[in-house]
């Protein structure tokens, strides 16, 4: 075998790699985060349902949640609303929705005209808090244990069938299991 | 009508293209001279389908037609006229139709590139290029068609990510995207050039001027994403190692190392399987770095919507082009044979060691890029890489080859007659551990360290540089655009490294509460906030707060960050303030208004930031005075023969 068959084999080699890395990202479509394992950053926005108050993410400190981050501008937050609607009325889990660089006015307008879906909706307008989560692009979502550790994160919009299996399975599989 | 025109003249686009490839690539080897002749037809008509195609995509853009899918999710009636043409490549679909436009216009450039060239080695070289074409349009038309039509059509669009909303960013894609393509010129050469058995060191010559323009224009598109992430995004950083950011950066290395390798094969004739392969790679690697960011494999800040069908058509294309050209290689690459030899010490010595640490540097952001891939695919969980890998071992290939190049550019072609040059290689070394002193123990009076260590080996490589140019001028000798662009490209990097070392070093960094009246005191300057007051510029409103900065009581400058709420856009953005001095930046930005007149901000003094895009400029526009040198524009075939294959009958 001559040596200039290298490249050639490590080429083969990287090309079954990523021949690998795309079925895994077909059946998963999960894209794994970091943050998973890690506490959940802290912090304290204004509220877009109340304005008068801020809302601060320590509160939600001892129970599930679910953070989801979107924008009045991002095509795909619009296609997942209705199943956080639809997820909120079945009353599973409690909704956060960070409202990433947005104009206030704008995101009102929209829960108002599609439904809210959220216990609280922090304003991130610069985005900082986003940054602190790993945020990518919109919509993305974290599942929150109850003390406070993300265990889970979807990237791209929730479908109903993505919501119970990776969400609502993992609260209660958790809870069956005791920890 | 015209969304259906831009759609058939893509379907043209890749007939011809198809057309290109065939007759380009078939006629030599099948030795139909006759074919020779609808190469060019084939290519011209190739080409102004795509541009047909790219014009009707913002056209569609320009006049709001909404009714465009691609269109609709990408803009909206109140968006300008100027980021309506950037939404063009604001998503999938138009960057890859922008992709293939700038392939067609550097196919133009090449096409009359090469008419001065042997026929059989230009044709197989548009053939090369028709052949990439060919695939990206298919890629277009089989998954990702930019000129579907949405039905019902939807009465406003959703206007551009807010995030793309600004002109550095607006530039980025088209500069980053026409570096990349630049290097399927190299590759088509290289790959001409093989399948020709013409592997004397002409084609060497011939992809010269071509890789220094890819890589000048890919150097523009790298610095221009940078220095947007810094000014625009707010977050004081300039480079984050994100995934996209490496994929365009592996190939920048690679480039980097065969523009250096193209060089021994041009002036020596030597190392051309190597130089060859580079070619191969550098190319390959703006593939792979497409792939990465369009396939879904990775996911970073700017894969908005990844689609694995997608990654299986690029998987399969890239096996289809890489494969077959590293096949090539291993079939012609042997038959190379060089009987050129050089000492130890000499320029060709120097230049190896350049390109194997420039290559070690892009295979470690290569491992560390794909790392999370390989560890997630052989199961063994997640893994997270990120500076704390890259800065390291990144560092490590670099020092030394800052040292190197501070030698070598004193080298001789073929002897090692360095001893000869030791007085000048001895006085710029200690001249740059001087000035490298005087900045750390005395100017910043800060850490030392490693920062000692990189100002030293920047100030001596931009002084060992100049040796021999202000030689030659004093000496009233010419001056080539070639020795001009070397110079200025090697002055820029040790202009880039020590600004990057100031950065990473000696920058004063402070998130703090102040009320008004109330003042900061950072690194030198005291900062004293007076408060916000309301903002109403011409398509925003928002506040502005004021900042006085003083350095000894001296007044220095007053900042202005603001908080602007954009009234068409519906986005708000913080503006950051920054002055920039000769030496530093100041930076403030407006954080939270913490109540009771209150504010956070954040403070931030960066030493000689600017200069590290200030080195970009000057490396990229020293990559362009290279290859405008005279030397290339008057190429014209020697009489040499085709390399002897030495093995009976090339085919």
């Amino acid at each position: 075998m001559n040596r200039f068959l290298l490249p050639l084999a490590g080429f083969a080699l990287l090309a079954i790699v990523l021949g690998v890395g795309i079925r895994h990202s077909k059946t998963k479509g999960v894209v794994v985060s970091p943050l998973i394992g890690r506490p959940a950053p802290d912090y304290v926005l204004p509220n877009l349902i109340e304005p008068a108050e801020k809302f601060d993410s320590r509160s939600m400190k001892g129970r599930w949640y679910v953070l989801n981050v979107w924008g009045t501008w991002c095509v795909e937050c619009r296609a997942e609303h209705p199943v956080l609607v639809e997820a909120q009325r079945s009353g599973s889990l409690p909704i956060v929705g960070l409202n990433w660089k947005d104009s206030d006015e704008e995101a009102r307008s929209w829960l108002a005209a599609l439904g809210n879906p959220y216990v609280a909706v922090p304003v991130d307008a610069e985005g900082r808090i986003a940054i602190d989560y790993g945020v990518y692009g919109a919509p993305e979502t974290f599942l929150v244990d109850p003390q406070g550790v993300i265990v889970h994160k979807h990237i791209g919009p929730l479908s109903a069938e993505i919501w119970q299996r990776d969400f609502v399975n993992r609260t209660t599989g958790a809870a069956r299991t005791g920890s | 009508m015209l969304p259906e025109l831009g759609h058939f003249a893509l379907i043209l686009a890749l007939l011809l293209a198809g057309l290109q490839a065939f007759y380009g690539l078939a006629a030599p080897a099948l030795g139909r001279e006759r074919w020779l002749a609808a190469v060019i037809p084939a290519t011209a008509g190739q080409v102004v389908m795509v541009g047909t195609a790219f014009a009707c995509l913002v056209a569609s853009f320009v006049r709001f037609d909404f009714s465009v899918a691609y269109v609709a999710e990408n803009s909206n009636s109140a968006l300008p006229l100027v980021y309506r043409i950037a939404a063009v490549w604001g998503a999938h679909e138009g960057s890859l139709l922008l992709w293939i436009t700038l392939l067609a216009a550097w196919t133009v450039a090449v096409a009359f590139g090469v008419a001065r060239l042997p026929p059989r080695f230009g044709a197989r070289v548009l053939g090369v290029l028709g052949l990439v074409s060919f695939g990206f349009l298919l890629f277009t038309l089989a998954t990702s068609n930019p000129f579907l039509r949405l039905d019902p059509p939807v009465p406003d669009g959703r206007d551009l990510n807010p995030l793309l909303q600004d002109p550095a960013l607006a530039m980025h894609p088209p500069l980053l995207y026409t570096g990349y393509v630049g290097f399927a010129v190299a590759f088509a050469f290289a790959i001409a050039a093989m399948l020709e058995g013409r592997l004397d060191q002409t084609w060497a010559r011939w992809t010269r001027p071509w890789t220094l323009a890819a890589w000048a224009f890919l150097t523009c598109g790298i610095a221009l994403g940078s220095w947007w992430a810094y000014y625009e995004l707010g977050w004081g950083g300039y480079w984050f190692w994100d995934p996209v950011e490496n994929a365009s950066f592996m190939p920048w290395l690679v480039g980097t190392a065969l523009i250096h390798s193209l060089a021994v094969t041009d002036k020596r004739g030597l190392f051309k399987s190597w130089t060859l392969l580079l070619a191969i790679i550098a190319f390959s690697l703006s593939l792979l770095g497409t792939f990465l960011v369009r396939s879904g494999v990775l996911v970073s800040v700017h894969s908005f919507a990844a689609d694995p069908a997608r990654g299986v058509f690029i998987l399969a294309f890239l096996v289809i082009m890489i494969g077959g050209a590293l096949t090539l290689y291993a079939w012609r690459a042997p038959l190379l044979k060089s009987d050129a030899g050089f000492e130890f010490a000499s320029r060709e010595s120097f230049l190896l060691f350049n390109n194997i640490l420039l290559v070690i540097a892009a295979t470690t952001v290569f491992g560390g890029t794909l790392a999370p891939l390989i560890s997630d695919t052989l199961g063994l969980g997640t893994l997270s890489v990120g500076p704390q890998y890259f800065n390291p071992t990144f560092l490590l290939p670099m020092l030394p080859l800052l040292a190197l190049a501070a030698i070598a550019v004193h080298a001789n072609w073929k002897r090692g007659r360095l001893p000869a040059r030791r007085r000048s290689l001895l006085g710029t070394a200690l001249a740059g551990l001087a000035v490298a002193f005087a900045l750390v123990f005395g100017y910043y009076a800060g850490r030392a360290g490693l920062a000692l260590l990189s100002l030293t080996l920047g100030v001596w490589l931009i002084l060992s540089t100049l040796v021999d140019p202000l030689d030659r001028l004093r000496r009233g000798l010419s001056m080539p655009r070639a020795i001009v662009g070397m110079t200025l490209a090697h002055v820029a990097v040790g202009v880039f490294v020590i600004a990057v070392t100031a950065v990473e070093t000696y920058t004063a960094e402070r998130d703090i509460a102040l009320a008004q009246g109330e003042t900061a005191h950072v690194g030198g300057f005291d900062f004293r906030f007076d408060g916000v007051g309301a903002l109403d510029g011409p398509n925003y409103d928002g506040v502005q707060g004021t900042v006085q900065v003083s350095r000894d009581g001296a007044p220095v400058i007053t900042l202005h960050p603001q908080k602007r709420r954009y009234l068409v856009q519906q986005s708000v953005m913080t503006e950051a303030a920054i002055a920039s001095q000769a030496g530093r930046d100041l930076f403030v930005a407006l954080g939270e208004d913490l109540g009771a007149g209150r504010w956070s901000l954040r403070i931030q003094i960066r030493p000689l930031i600017n200069y590290i895009w200030l080195a970009a400029a000057l490396m990229a526009l020293g990559g362009f005075l290279a290859a405008s040198d005279r030397r290339y524009r008057n190429v014209r075939a020697p009489a040499t023969a085709p390399v002897d294959t030495g093995q009976g009958s090339p085919a």
